[in-house]
């Protein structure tokens, strides 16, 4: 929302300053986006006459102007061709100042150029708000105006523009007066709305117009009102100034007239050249199907019942509240207007705005909501500003089609509530300060505030709105703060979240680095990472309206997302990476969901650099054995298509599956495009957190000596260390504290296929000091079973 | 035999001190002060002496096996000195070569500001509580009073599973399941992954964080919001911070405003960060918990009033570490990830 500064001071008396009136109005709730000046720097251009055109000796495209800017005579060499003798322009002479240049004496080809005529554009305008005959030439003033006068003077270009971001449950400040009725409460300043009255009535309005027919639920009034002998011409250039200020392009006397009173009391108006309507009749209904109107913008768009539309007896004539129809468009030719004040349900209007993606300054009031009561007073004031510029004559009398009134509401307020919920004390005659400068009529009894809300408010309801109200002119900035009462408590994480608190500090200890990426993935990554088509993870939800394919389908694995990021890391040449990431997956309960998802979180780690498959399943063994999680089973997994089948493990704890851990399979690494090895392992964290154990129990530290025993023993390639250490603590007893294996051995001095695993076991009693024998025995059972039960053959050192 | 000692005591003496090894100390050991040793040889023989000399030539003797064995300790001394210097110098590394091993992980920047967040509002006594990414519509909208044509609930604006599931657009939704929960009284925070229908650029990503605050309890009032919250951003980005609280709307809040925080680039002093306003606009918005709310999770919003606070864990940690680009945090470089 742009407000002009000087468009503003119509309504209200002020002194202060656009910085001082922008920090007031942000305080009371109207945040200020920018101050723009409208001055871009332009220095030394002042207003001047052509005195004669002449063509350029030596130029066809150039011509030679003579001009007066008082003190003055200047020859300025111009290409531009929409100059008449006569014509008020502005000069900037040499010496001139414009946005991003300075005018110096220059030689048009033998010519000496003291100065140049400008063009809007030149002056700073943006193109949006240029009107169309001034697009390409130099801009030519409306009428007279005093030779050499500074341009800044004429233009306005010494105002500002405060520019407002309007919240969505004010659209009654989407307006001057809207915006001046805020300026006025939070400065103390009194409000002088414009007084509408209309000269000279003649005729009248049926002799023109045969009635206004609503047919559709969702136009909740229309209001309208004629003008006759329309003269289309430019409109006055304070009015064009305060549009383009506005940033509204003015257009012609008539339209110009509607939109300066949408901008200004926030009604979109709309005036039809009545002579086009068919049947001289307005009728609002909801489109049919395959119905088609061709908009202003000249774009043809098919209707649907969802769109209200103003038709005439046959036709379509306008979208309403969204944009009017080529065919019934304001021309210069155009004799007789039709004037519509009229208000929709705002659903409609946002839904075909939305649509067609028109976005009008009418849609985006519209689809806000707006007082239904404003719309006779805009088109009183259209008709008004008509006759005082003498655009037209106005018809007698008008056509209102309004059911259901709006009326004020009724709201009370307990100032001890006000005071209790602001935490402060603001007396009740400050609060019926505030609220009626606010135009929110208000008296108390004794007990309560009464308040007669106007029907331009279509945000306040209930007292909690009022407190609002009465709060934001105290100024939240004036509250003073105090520390939270009441009983204390205790601020706690849930286990879950501790937990993951603290594998992430282990982690982090290991060396991982932790990552984050998208709940969403692509369908196509369960096919990078070769899952057969029968996979459960396959069984994931799809989104309705994916930003595109690559985030339409929220993951049922950690792994595709990890594996991309190490890709890319990768390929932009890091030698090493170690990552983790905690994040949920989402488990449906049944597809196509018909309630909510499990949420299951998984723990991923990947790493790739100079590592191997026992760095990783080192790094989650330390980070579960930290949690309390000691002793966890591994079977070999063949099967899982990500994995490398000879190097990928199970994970057990307790029995339980917990997760994978191994290397990803040569297949895999080509579809992600990967040339070196990489690990990964993805756990339950949800099955982890039930296992762990935080709470630690303090073991005596050990009284009697210990006795190591180193054991070798050879066995077959594919018997696994696992199975040889399931064997060893099965007869290791309560006196076996430690088993370590320090030597994996193959080589010349054995069979092919055969490997020596070397072991050594630490015994030792918290009672007592061991005996040979009661060791030895043990040791001898351990053999005995190795040879027994996977062939293992004892090695001699 | 008084000048066979002297004579036995220059010649030891001597070859003690010339002794380059400590072997060869041992040996003069042995042949002087050995069972055999030459001085011990000498004294055997004072039986021959006089009654008178024995004493005498005794006490010599023994003031020169004192003397031999003073030096020999000396020599010992002297030479294990030597070793060890040589060992010393022999050790010496280049101290300036860095060649670690093992790295520190590092923690996630947004991840690691969520926790610190998270921890200051447990020392302030309030419960930290998780909520699903996946939401009812009810949860993340109707009861939060959310207008039912709001264009926040749009296609375009919310990623829809179903009509009536979606993924959360705010954290809030958790305080509404806090409060149909544990009602009244209750101080809860909320962090967590949060969309939008948003195309990826510089400053906006379809997934990013908030974390949410709510305190219920009777009496609860604006300057108690205000109170908190000072706290909490003095906290975060230092005493120094100022704050700045403007009246703005949300639908679940009335009053609700918006609050501005001293430029964490500039201190106050405006610079083009903050487009000379010396304000970091927007960090955070709040407000009194609307009465509807509150009944909408059957809490009584006679007896009770509450605040609400929200605020966007980005936009924090892009302001925090001075990012410009949002795409940072979700493209996991590890250069980038080994900076915090």
């Amino acid at each position: 929302m742009l407000l002009p500064v000087k468009w503003l001071k119509d309504y209200i008396k002020t002194q202060k300053s656009s910085r001082e009136l922008a920090d007031g109005l942000t305080l009371s709730g109207s945040h200020v986006e920018s101050i723009i000046s409208l001055n871009p720097g332009i220095e030394n251009v002042v207003v001047g006459k052509i005195l004669s055109l002449e063509d350029h000796p030596n130029a066809d495209k150039l011509i030679i102007c003579k001009v007066d800017v008082g003190a003055e005579k200047l020859i300025i060499v111009t290409g531009a061709k929409n100059l008449k003798t006569g014509d008020y322009i502005p000069v900037a002479k040499v010496g001139a100042k414009l946005p991003g240049k300075e005018i110096g004496l220059t030689d048009f080809r033998g010519v000496d150029s003291y100065g140049m005529l400008c063009s809007l554009k030149e002056l700073g305008f943006t193109d949006s708000v240029i009107p169309k005959e001034f697009k390409d030439g130099i801009y030519i003033f409306d009428k007279e105006y005093e030779l050499g006068l500074d341009i800044k003077d004429v233009l306005g270009l010494n105002d500002q523009v405060i520019e407002f971001e309007i919240t969505p449950n004010r659209p009654d400040c989407l307006s001057i007066i809207g915006m001046a009725r805020e300026t006025a409460a939070t400065f103390g300043y009194k409000l002088e709305e414009p007084s509408i009255k209309i000269e000279t009535e003649v005729d009248d309005i049926y002799d023109y117009a045969n009635g206004i027919e609503i047919q559709t639920d969702n136009c909740i009034r229309y209001y309208s009102r004629v003008i006759k002998d329309v003269k289309i011409g430019k409109s006055p250039l304070w009015m064009q100034q305060r549009l383009m200020e506005a940033g509204v392009r003015p257009i012609s006397n008539i339209v110009d007239v509607t939109n300066f009173v949408m901008l200004e009391y926030g009604e979109p108006l709309h005036a039809f050249d009545l002579d086009n309507l068919q049947g001289k009749k307005i009728i609002v209904r909801q489109a049919i199907k395959g119905e088609k109107l061709t908009t202003l913008d000249g774009e043809e768009r098919i209707l649907d019942p969802k769109d209200i539309i103003i038709a005439d007896v046959n036709n379509p004539i306008g979208l309403a509240g969204v944009m009017g129809g080529l065919h019934s468009e304001i021309t210069d030719e155009t004799k007789t207007v039709l004037l519509e004040g009229a208000n929709f349900n705002s659903r409609n209007i946002r839904m075909t705005s939305k649509k067609f993606s028109l976005r009008t300054e009418a849609s985006t009031r519209f689809e806000k909501g707006i007082d239904p009561n404003l719309g006779e007073i805009a088109v009183e004031r259209v008709c008004q500003l008509i006759e005082q510029i003498g655009a037209g004559r106005i018809v007698k009398n008008h056509i209102d089609v309004y059911n259901k009134k709006a009326q004020p509401k009724h709201i009370t307020l307990r100032p001890e509530r006000a005071n209790m919920i602001l935490g402060v004390e603001i007396s009740i005659e400050d609060m019926l300060k505030s609220l009626n400068n606010l135009g929110l009529k208000s008296s108390f009894d004794g007990k309560l505030i009464h308040t007669k809300v106007p029907t331009y408010r279509l945000d306040i309801d209930i007292e909690a709105d009022l407190i609002e109200e009465v709060g934001r002119l105290y100024g939240f900035h004036n509250i003073e703060s105090r520390p939270l009462l009441g009983a204390l408590t205790r601020g706690e994480k849930p286990y879950k979240i501790v937990l993951e608190d603290r594998v992430k500090t282990i982690l982090q200890g290991l060396g991982l680095n932790e990552v984050m990426t998208y709940s969403f993935i692509s369908p196509k990554a369960y096919d990078k990472i070769n899952l057969s088509e029968t996979d459960s993870l396959r069984k994931y939800i799809k989104l309705i309206n994916p930003l595109g394919e690559d985030y339409s389908s929220m993951r049922t694995t950690l792994v595709p997302n990890m594996l991309d990021l190490l890709a890319r890391n990768f390929n932009r040449g890091i030698e090493s990476m170690y990552a983790f990431e905690i994040g949920n997956t989402f488990i449906p309960k049944s597809l196509p969901i018909t309630e909510l998802p499990d949420e299951n979180k998984k723990l991923c780690l990947g790493i790739f650099g100079e590592t191997d498959f026992y760095e990783i399943k080192d790094i989650v063994e330390n980070c579960l054995y930290r949690l309390g999680m000691d002793i966890i089973q591994y079977e070999r997994e063949e099967n899982n298509p990500t994995f490398h089948p000879g190097r990928t493990a199970r994970l057990f704890y307790k029995g339980e599956d917990v997760g994978i851990i191994g290397e990803i399979h040569p297949l895999v690494m080509e579809n992600y495009d990967i040339k070196t090895r990489v690990y990964i392992a993805e756990l339950d964290f949800g099955k982890i957190v039930g296992f762990t154990n935080l709470e630690i129990k303090y073991t005596p530290l050990p009284k009697y000596p210990a006795m190591t025993r180193d054991i070798a023993v050879v066995v077959k390639e594919e018997v696994m260390v696992g199975d040889i250490e399931k064997i060893i603590l099965k007869h290791g007893s309560e006196i076996l504290e430690n088993v370590r294996l320090f030597d994996i051995y193959r080589g010349n001095q054995l069979q092919e296929g055969l490997k020596s695993v070397a072991y050594s076991i630490t015994y030792r009693s918290h009672e007592r000091t061991l005996t040979d024998d009661e060791v030895n025995e043990v040791q001898d059972n351990i053999i005995k079973d190795l040879e027994t039960s996977i062939g293992a053959k004892l090695r001699s050192f | 035999m008084r000048e066979k000692l002297q004579e036995l005591r220059e010649l030891a003496i001597n070859s003690i001190n010339n002794v380059i090894e400590l072997t060869e100390l041992e040996n003069l050991r042995v042949k002087y002060l050995g069972k055999k040793g030459e001085l011990t040889q000498v004294l055997k023989g004072m039986g021959k002496l006089s009654e008178e000399e024995r004493p005498v030539i005794g006490q010599v003797a023994n003031e020169i096996r004192v003397e031999i064995e003073e030096a020999m300790n000396k020599v010992k001394e002297n030479l294990k000195n030597k070793t060890l210097t040589e060992k010393l110098t022999k050790e010496k590394i280049d101290i300036t070569v860095t060649n670690r091993v093992k790295k520190l992980g590092h923690r996630h920047p947004l991840l690691a500001t969520i926790e610190e967040l998270e921890d200051l509002f447990i020392s302030m006594g309030f419960k930290v509580l998780p909520g699903p990414e996946i939401e009812n519509v009810k949860n993340n909208f109707d009861d939060l009073n959310s207008p039912d044509n709001h264009p926040s609930r749009d296609l375009s604006d919310t990623f829809y599973i179903t009509e009536d599931i979606l993924l959360r657009t705010h954290t809030s939704p958790v305080q509404i399941r806090a409060m149909k929960e544990y009602g009244a009284p209750l101080r809860m925070v909320s962090a967590g992954r949060t969309f939008r229908f948003d195309d990826v650029d510089d400053t906006h990503s379809p997934m990013f964080h908030q974390i949410e605050g709510l305190v219920v309890d009777e009496k609860i009032s604006m300057a108690n919001l205000k109170y908190t919250l000072d706290v909490f951003i003095k906290e975060l980005f230092g005493k120094d911070m100022k704050t700045r609280y403007r009246p703005h709307h949300f639908p679940f809040t009335e009053p609700s405003a918006e609050v501005d925080v001293t430029c964490l680039s500039c201190r106050g002093e405006g610079c083009p960060v903050c487009n000379y306003t010396g304000w970091s606009m927007e960090l955070l918005g709040c407000g009194m918990v609307h009465p509807q709310v509150l009944e909408n999770c059957g809490i009584d919003s006679e007896k009770y009033t509450g605040f609400a606070f929200g605020m966007g864990v980005d936009r924090i940690t892009m302001v925090k570490y001075g990012l410009k680009d949002i795409r940072l945090l979700f493209d996991n470089d590890n250069r980038f990830l080994e900076q915090f």
